[in-house]
């Protein structure tokens, strides 16, 4: 029994980190998108499209991390693309959110169909079990790369929000745009290139789902995974070090089925794979409150009140 | 509640309440409202164009893609009826999304109730079968997949009054839960093990569909999305709950110092939204499907979100917007068939017609052929 809750936990801590990454890279976007007081709910689309740019560009170059870079541009792409439109009066963020996510899933679907049965090459990994002699905890600790430029990326923009001139701009814009613009900063331009950046991180997010887990490229291969991470940036509080925190803590939950079925564990297959949805609904009524808006929030942000 | 403007119907009543010509002030009316219908007119006209220019790049031809449509959607009686059929889903969904946001909400959750709503009817309906006569047993699937609708979308709304949680984020949530809720019973206890195909419940058996309007064969959804349009926009624009809804969409804090009952007011549009789309998840059972599957989640949800944006959320614009894209829906399988194109097709068109349509609400107030005249009573 002991054996199986400890399989269970080292396929938990492997399926963490795996199931995170594209979390990270999400949260990230959309957390430096908010910072400067926008709502990108169109990550979602930005996820598919990257996903299934990258299996593309890795089938027709023969280098994953030429994937890894085409999904990053083509979630930039989608980036600048809400990004300008956006910047038009009176267009609601969250309203074209939507519509973004409609068609980024749209156009990955619609040029992704000769993709699913071609194999391209994946992302290697770095194995950090070396020291171990159990066999499972080497397999969860087969960690790829992106996961490590996701951790440094959050590092440096936690410290850039902090200590650099750029990460000032961002924070002014994003918590007062009249203040921004007394300092003769454009705030629909600072807007147009965090939604542009935060598109690619997207976009890298969903080349990790095609090209390193589950590592294919099918229509089904994201459900939610988009959205949940920008729900998770509320629970991060806007905090780029504390979305990769809250990106483990929903890796975990999205291992939580498979890794259950690893010891035999078949039954509310399904109900283990809304849980991570769920988890996602109870944090976010747990950190929201009616009475004022949530801690850390910029100030400009349209989406609560 | 959000800052940030979201498209409402045309505020008709807003203009001329203070002019004494009666023809003047009926002209005045037209030329206002005229930029409510321009204006989405010349959004879908640029999203054609711009679809043409895509389906040209790759290589297909514009003219075939709306011969095709119109011969699969529109052409004969057969396709125009499959159309009007499809058209209903998408009636029910999109008043799942106009009815919030009359009241200031981004609620698009209508996949997840309609997917539970109709999961739901076959459900109770299961054990009822040869021993409940259908006159009975229909009445109660209908409550009952109206109801689960109500809750899952009013779900949404009330913690978005009582906890602030964005209810956008939070009602696709709930879609996601739904669909797990409905394939944890379709394959799992409620599984017809004798159907070797997809996971499905058991049938229902044609004593236990609805069927279709006499004459045609359009089966009653069609109808009661069109009844409802009619009385939910009588509900909205000529009741005291539609007015203090109204209000409380334009001015959250102003309806809050009125003294309106708000919390009651959002729970209710947003329940009356999600019994929309719950009945539409009741016809796709009762009427096309015969049973629960993961059919239900064909994405009629996320068309009638467009439909709805399209009807600048007015429940009498809806039905023939939701016709078009019934016809462009039902002619999905024509155009993939003939012309080679994926079946994505169709979700790039409405993507971008969307996209298109959201930025043309930047153009509101910019022409001057809109506007009242200078020297008329409305200042």
């Amino acid at each position: 029994m002991s054996g199986d809750i400890l399989t269970v936990l080292i396929a938990m801590l492997g399926g963490a980190i795996r199931v995170s990454t594209p979390f990270m890279f999400v949260a990230l976007g959309e957390c430096l998108t908010e910072k400067s007081g926008r709502v990108n709910l169109g990550l979602e689309g930005t996820l598919v499209l990257g996903a299934m740019v990258g299996y593309a560009a890795s089938y027709h170059s023969g280098n994953p991390w030429v994937g890894v870079f085409a999904a990053g541009l083509a979630g930039s792409a989608l980036g600048a693309m809400h990004g300008s439109i956006c910047g038009l009066p009176r267009v609601n963020d969250v309203a074209v959110g939507i519509a973004m996510m409609l068609f980024g899933v749209g156009v990955a679907f619609f040029f992704g169909k000769p993709y699913i049965q071609p194999t391209a090459p994946r992302l290697g990994s770095i194995s950090l079990g070396f020291w171990s002699d159990s066999a499972s905890l080497k397999s969860a600790l087969q960690v790829n790369p992106l996961f490590f430029i996701g951790i440094i990326l959050a590092l440096l923009m936690g410290w850039s929000f902090r200590n650099t001139r750029w990460g000032l701009v961002v924070r002014t814009v994003g918590d007062s745009a009249a203040a921004a613009r007394a300092m003769g900063i454009s705030v629909n331009l600072v807007r147009l290139l965090t939604t542009t950046v935060g598109g690619f991180l997207a976009g890298v997010g969903g080349a990790f789902l095609s090209l390193s887990y589950p590592g294919s490229w099918n229509q089904g291969l994201s459900s939610g995974q988009g959205l949940m991470a920008v729900a998770l940036v509320i629970f991060a509080r806007w905090d780029p070090l504390r979305c990769i925190a809250a990106a483990l803590l929903f890796g975990a939950a999205g291992a939580l089925g498979p890794s259950l079925q690893s010891i035999g564990i078949t039954q509310g297959y399904y109900f283990f794979n809304a849980a991570p949805y769920i988890l996602t609904l109870v944090i976010m009524i747990a950190t929201s409150s009616a009475k004022h808006s949530a801690r850390d929030m910029p100030g400009e942000l349209s989406m609560a009140k | 509640m959000s800052n940030a403007p979201l498209a409402t119907g045309a505020p008709g009543d807003l203009i001329g309440t203070g002019s004494r010509k009666a023809g003047s002030d009926l002209a005045l009316k037209l030329r206002v409202n005229s930029e409510y219908v321009a204006i989405p007119l010349l959004a879908l006209a640029i999203a054609a164009a711009l679809f043409a220019l895509f389906l040209l790049a790759i290589g297909k031809s514009p003219v075939d893609f709306v011969d095709y449509v119109w011969r699969g959607g529109f052409g004969t009686a057969f396709s125009f009826q499959n159309t009007l059929q499809r058209s209903a889903p998408l009636i029910l969904t999109a008043l799942a999304v106009a009815i919030p946001a009359r009241i200031g909400l981004i609620m698009i959750g209508g996949e997840g109730a309609l997917v539970l709503g109709g999961f739901v009817a076959a459900a109770i309906a299961i054990p009822m079968i040869g021993v409940v006569p259908p006159l009975i047993t229909l009445p109660i699937m209908i409550v009952f997949a109206m109801v689960v609708g109500a809750f899952w979308v009013g779900l949404a709304g009330y913690l978005r009054y009582a906890r602030g949680v964005n209810e956008t984020i939070s009602s696709l949530l709930l879609t996601y839960i739904g669909i797990a809720i409905m394939n944890f019973f379709v394959e799992g206890v409620l599984r017809d093990v004798s159907n070797p195909n997809k996971p499905s419940t058991k049938p229902l058996g044609d004593a236990y569909m609805v069927g279709k309007i006499p004459g045609t064969d359009v089966h009653w959804g069609f109808a009661v999305g069109i009844l409802l349009c009619i009385a939910l926009y009588f509900l909205l624009e000529r009741t005291t709950f539609g007015f203090a809804a109204r209000v409380t969409g334009g001015n959250y804090r102003a309806a809050l110092a009125q003294g309106l009952p708000v919390g009651r007011l959002i729970v209710t549009c947003c329940a009356i939204a999600g019994a929309c789309a719950g009945l539409a998840g009741f016809f796709e059972v009762a009427a096309i499907q015969g049973r629960a599957n993961a059919s239900l989640a064909a994405g009629y949800g996320f068309t009638g979100i467009l439909v709805s944006f399209l009807a600048r959320h007015n429940p009498l614009v809806i039905p023939p917007v939701a016709i078009l894209f019934g016809g462009i829906v039902a002619a999905g399988g024509l155009i993939q068939r003939r012309m080679g194109l994926p079946d994505a097709t169709v979700q790039v068109l409405e993507g971008l017609i969307f996209v298109v349509l959201l930025t043309s609400e930047t153009l509101y107030g910019r022409f001057s052929i809109f506007k009242p005249r200078a020297g008329n009573d409305r200042t």
